[in-house]
């Protein structure tokens, strides 16, 4: 399977030589690499090659690494019904990016770029109708993103005085419990410093006695 | 004759509305009785799972995805544990492979036999929904009975099931099998000749293969438009390869075609479950990777080893090695995908839920133009929506 798709990706990439940066096969998945403003020149042409035929746009989804310079993913995922095989093409993105929106392409785009935009703020460019979709009415910030916190920033009740919903500023009656259960031997690393010191000698001291 | 003014009507449907099938808010632009304009708000029920799952362990994210699709909720978590074990790189063993093509199976009935009653229930037939009801109750106690619980069951657990079942459980499901072919039958002999039924269904909500996948459905919705595509034949996980089916496909793409649909993969359901308990073989259900999958309660009791492997995998749980997996399953109303990151941690970074009925509900606007507004609730009916995955 995976040779197939090793086939496939050399394929896409032969046709799209400027558009692809790069494809790579791994646990059996193809994924593909592109800059952020060729995207929707790279799904016409995996949605309309023969070889390739993508029919169905199963996902688009954001993923945040707020350590990087360019913080989000957008991922798509493709399906062909005909060929049966999938594909995943990734772009990156910040706050400030347009990322062309597929609508023009699938349809099914829409819902998909306005969670994306609900969740992270990520900006499409020519989308019909970007509005936010899960969140509520009037809500602000997006929260998904690493730097929201779980519990949100308001929190509603009922007021039986305004006789509607009343929006607070969320307060929390102990806090927000987060517990550390990481190894202290296989995954946390508690460097104090001078700590650098002991591993080179024991390296030296290793080497002298080798 | 006099010059009148015409103008459209703008009407809210829901989010309370027993025909929304959950919390729905429609706002709807009408020309007298036909639809002009759907825009569904969506939402209402958002719980912002996949941000949770971001702050538990591999293991407690699991309970999860029973309260996404609340109609069959095994059906999820099997998704996530494909996927989870895609990144751990394990095997389950065979005996554990057919409990969880049972217990979806089991899912799928009591989802198609929820959704065909009540869809009828939308056009008008009352009976078939308190029957669906009293098969699905049945259902549950199998459930109950493997997993001690009802709905919430996180049962299929990364690396296996959670426990091996009882023996008189498999010979009770598969004498059960006879009476929800009954009941099926039942249910078809009230409805597919029904011309009440016929008329509010027949041609209503017709969606051709090609418009089915520029709008990304899948599943019956697909099937009911003649593309013969199912994840558990073309892309088959498990062991589905080795049982003996057939995917029903439809002619016309409308919503009588999908409730046929519906119906015959409820009796190739049933068939799966047959083969499954009779093919199932013995062993454990679980791997043996003691890094993954925790100890027996009995095993604890005697060893030091497995005390301390118990106690890591409830707290800290374990740690997913670093990458990114898209596993999909054939749920019920269709794919039902997950997409995971790992950063090595013992928390996902990102987990992705795509479902099925996310893609539907958003056609709903494509589907109902140019139809009356009677013929609404039966298309939304006939798309299967559940709110608990639509939102998230």
């Amino acid at each position: 399977m995976d040779e197939s798709l090793q086939d496939l990706g050399e394929h896409i990439a032969a046709g799209l030589a400027n558009e692809v940066a790069s494809f790579d096969v791994t646990r059996g998945e193809l994924t593909l690499e592109v800059p952020v403003e060729k995207i929707v020149r790279v799904l016409k042409f995996l949605r309309d090659d023969p070889a390739c035929h993508f029919s169905v746009l199963i996902d688009i989804c954001g993923v945040d690494y707020p350590e990087r310079a360019k913080r989000f993913d957008v991922v798509y995922h493709l399906l062909s019904m005909h060929q049966n095989h999938r594909v995943r093409v990734r772009v990156h993105a910040d706050e400030e990016t347009l990322v062309p929106s597929a609508t023009c392409v699938y349809p099914v785009a829409n819902w998909f770029e306005r969670e994306a935009f609900d969740m992270y703020g990520i900006l499409f460019s020519d989308h019909p109708d970007l509005r936010r979709l899960l969140t509520d009415y009037g809500f602000t910030g997006h929260p998904l993103r690493k730097d929201f916190p779980v519990t949100g920033f308001v929190e509603v009740r009922y007021d039986d005085e305004l006789k509607r919903v009343a929006y607070e500023p969320v307060q929390l009656a102990q806090e927000y419990r987060r517990f550390d259960f990481e190894s202290p031997w296989e995954a946390a690393e508690y460097l104090l410093p001078g700590d650098e010191k002991a591993s080179d000698e024991t390296k030296s001291g290793a080497g002298s006695k080798s | 004759m006099t010059e009148s003014q015409i103008k459209n009507i703008n009407l809210n449907f829901g989010p309370q509305h027993p025909a929304a099938h959950g919390v729905l808010r429609l706002v709807l632009e009408l020309d007298g009785e036909v639809v002009e304009r759907v825009d569904p708000h969506i939402g209402l029920l958002h719980r912002g799972t996949e941000k949770l799952i971001e702050q538990k362990t591999y293991l407690q994210a699991l309970p999860y995805f029973d309260r996404l699709d609340y109609v069959a909720p095994m059906n999820q978590e099997h998704a996530y544990a494909l996927a989870v074990e895609r990144l751990l790189d394990i095997e389950i063993p065979k005996r554990a492979q057919y409990i969880r093509v049972l217990y979806s199976e089991i899912g799928r009935l009591l989802n198609h036999l929820l959704n065909v009653t009540t869809q009828a229930l939308d056009v008008g037939a009352f009976s078939p929904s308190l029957w669906g009801f009293e098969i699905r109750e049945s259902l549950m106690v199998f459930y109950e009975r493997a997993s001690g619980s009802r709905m919430h069951a996180a049962y299929f657990r990364p690396g296996g099931v959670h426990q091996d079942l009882p023996p008189k459980l498999l010979q009770d499901i598969y004498d059960y099998c006879d009476v929800i072919d009954k009941m099926v039958d039942d249910i078809d002999a009230l409805l597919t000749g029904n011309r009440i039924f016929k008329q509010r269904n027949v041609d209503i909500g017709y969606v051709s293969a090609k418009d089915a996948q520029a709008w990304g459905f899948s599943g019956v919705m697909v099937r009911g438009s003649g593309m013969a595509w199912d994840l558990r034949r073309s892309q088959p996980y498990e062991c589905y390869s080795d049982l003996e089916f057939d995917i029903p496909v439809g002619k016309n793409g409308d919503n009588y075609d999908r409730y046929l649909c519906r119906m015959e993969e409820c009796r190739q359901s049933t068939r799966i479950m047959r083969q499954c308990i009779e093919q199932m073989p013995d062993g454990p259900v679980t791997t043996s990777d003691g890094k993954i999958v925790p100890p027996r309660r009995a095993e604890m009791k005697q060893s030091m080893e497995s005390l301390i492997h118990h106690f890591k995998l409830y707290t800290e749980g374990y740690h997913v090695p670093a990458g990114e997996v898209y596993a999909a399953v054939e749920a019920p109303k269709g794919e039902f995908g997950v997409f995971l990151v790992s950063d090595g941690s013992n928390k996902p970074s990102r987990c992705k839920i795509r479902a099925p009925g996310f893609a539907h509900l958003q056609a709903l606007d494509f589907l109902c133009r140019g139809h009356m507004i009677a013929d609404l609730s039966a298309i939304l009916g006939s798309l299967d929506i559940v709110f608990g995955e639509v939102d998230r």
